[in-house]
């Protein structure tokens, strides 16, 4: 099996690149919808601003693809920004629209003392597990650069409505997604890819998922 | 839950070589980057920072190639800097393989550098790095590794530097660097208190009390240190395990 790898420019995509071929998968650029119509296992790497995530997409056609390969079944792992750009807008670029496959908005992490949230932070999850997390040990620590997150509401969702997807949360000045997950839609807030031996179980266990 | 402490050893090279300096100057070999790399990564350092500390155009080109092979051993994020002047500059050292690319001196002679950079690679990825030594009764932040002072003073820069899209600052002692007596307390404090943005303290490390220190009375968020690993006298393993007997919040390496 082979993993695409949505190429928008975003600068994590070589250590992503990196990180699979640590575990022997092969992996492939796609920087145009023709590039994921045959693709079986896709990632959006992303880090830095989500407008520009949301904008490459749209002026590469990249929306559409990605949404009708998801639709397809296959298999779709969403990386820090890539898990963001999956719910309806953001606070950082609020004139632009997500790819709205979760409801709900991205926000910054206010209350924090210091942002970027950067650095080693725990992950949690919640009743029900995750099967990005299989293996892991729960408080497991996680590679985090971000400022904006999907702000976990008690129990919620980041508007308050019960969410199904969040199945791993973490703390920093708010309670937030760090892992959400529904059928073949997989994202992560943290760096895998940056994230030692942990990070390789998730990529591991994306793959295994995938295949 | 709580956010880590960071370790965070760094490789100042002369584009190939890792060396070791004395307060900036009379610089010794201490090993090569790619092996370090990979005993840094396995030992369960949070992050690394590999410098240019020459620095010099013609040798640029060898830089970039040792970001590529240290790149290639890491699972863990990689800051590189050193004579970075410009956006090309920085496009090249991430292209490499840099997570994040410190500034210094470009920065404090084109402010702007750092929103342009912070435009194109978002505030995670810009690292201000602030040398600074205590003139009189203030910080002043220096140039040109130590050796040339500014007018310009190490908190303000410390909080201009955030404003226009800097994500972390990497503090480092002018008058520690390379003494082994211990970080600025009162300097980290002093920037980390001000600044909106994580603080990388650095300059001075020897011992494990050091970095207790630093984090408990210094209020930094991740602390450097350079010769104290390379020669093995301090494992970065058994470094952490100290500081979570200190109740420091550190990642423990597996």
């Amino acid at each position: 099996m082979k993993v695409t790898l949505i190429d928008y420019g975003a600068g994590n995509l070589p250590s992503v690149e990196r990180a699979l071929l640590r575990l022997g998968v092969p992996t492939e650029r796609a920087d145009t919808a023709n590039g994921l119509a045959a693709a079986s296992a896709v990632i959006l790497p992303g880090v830095g601003h989500y407008g520009a995530l949301i904008r490459a997409l749209d002026e590469n056609g990249l929306r559409d693809a990605l949404l009708a390969s998801i639709q397809r079944g296959v298999a779709f792992l969403g990386i820090c920004l890539g898990l963001q750009a999956l719910y309806e807008t953001s606070e950082e670029a609020p004139e632009l629209r997500g790819l709205k496959l979760f409801p709900g908005s991205v926000r910054m992490l206010a209350g924090a003392v210091k942002l970027p949230h950067m650095g080693w932070n725990q992950v949690r999850r919640v009743p029900g597990g995750s099967r990005l997390l299989e293996g892991i040990e729960d408080g497991a620590f996680f590679y985090f650069a971000h400022s904006f997150a999907a702000i976990h509401q008690s129990g919620g969702h980041p508007n308050g409505v019960l969410a199904t997807e969040i199945r791993a949360t973490c703390e920093y000045g708010a309670e937030f997604v760090a892992v959400a997950e529904k059928g073949n839609v997989l994202a992560v807030q943290f760096h895998p890819e940056k994230s030692g031996e942990a990070g390789q179980s998730v990529l591991r266990n994306f793959v295994r998922l995938a295949a | 839950m709580t956010l880590a402490r960071r370790i965070i050893p760094c490789l100042d090279t002369d584009a190939e070589r890792v060396v070791k300096g004395v307060n900036f100057v009379g610089l010794r070999d201490a090993g090569d980057p790619v092996e370090l790399a990979a005993r840094y990564n396995a030992e369960g350092a949070d992050e690394l920072v590999v410098l240019d500390i020459a620095a010099s155009r013609d040798r640029r080109p060898t830089f970039l190639q040792t970001i590529r092979r240290v790149a290639h051993e890491l699972n863990i994020p990689l800051t590189a800097g050193g004579g970075i002047r410009s956006l090309e500059d920085a496009r090249a050292v991430i292209r490499a393989g840099a997570d994040k690319i410190t500034v210094n001196t470009a920065a404090v002679l084109r402010p702007e550098l750092i929103s342009e950079l912070s435009a194109e690679f978002g505030a995670q990825a810009v690292v201000l790095a602030i040398d600074a030594k205590k003139i009189g009764t203030r910080w002043t932040v220096m140039l040109s590794s130590g050796r040339a002072s500014t007018a310009v003073e190490a908190a303000a820069w410390a909080t201009r530097g955030a404003e226009l899209g800097a994500g972390e600052i990497l503090l480092t002692s002018v008058d520690r660097d390379g003494t082994q007596i211990g970080f600025d307390i009162p300097l980290t404090a002093a920037i980390s208190r001000k600044a909106a943005i994580p603080v990388i303290a650095s300059g001075g490390a020897k011992l494990p009390r050091h970095f207790a220190e630093v984090f408990r009375d210094g209020f930094a968020d991740a602390a450097l240190a350079a010769s104290i690993f390379h020669d093995g006298r301090q494992s970065i393993r058994g470094l952490k395990q100290f500081l979570a007997d200190q109740n420091v919040p550190v990642r423990l390496p597996c």
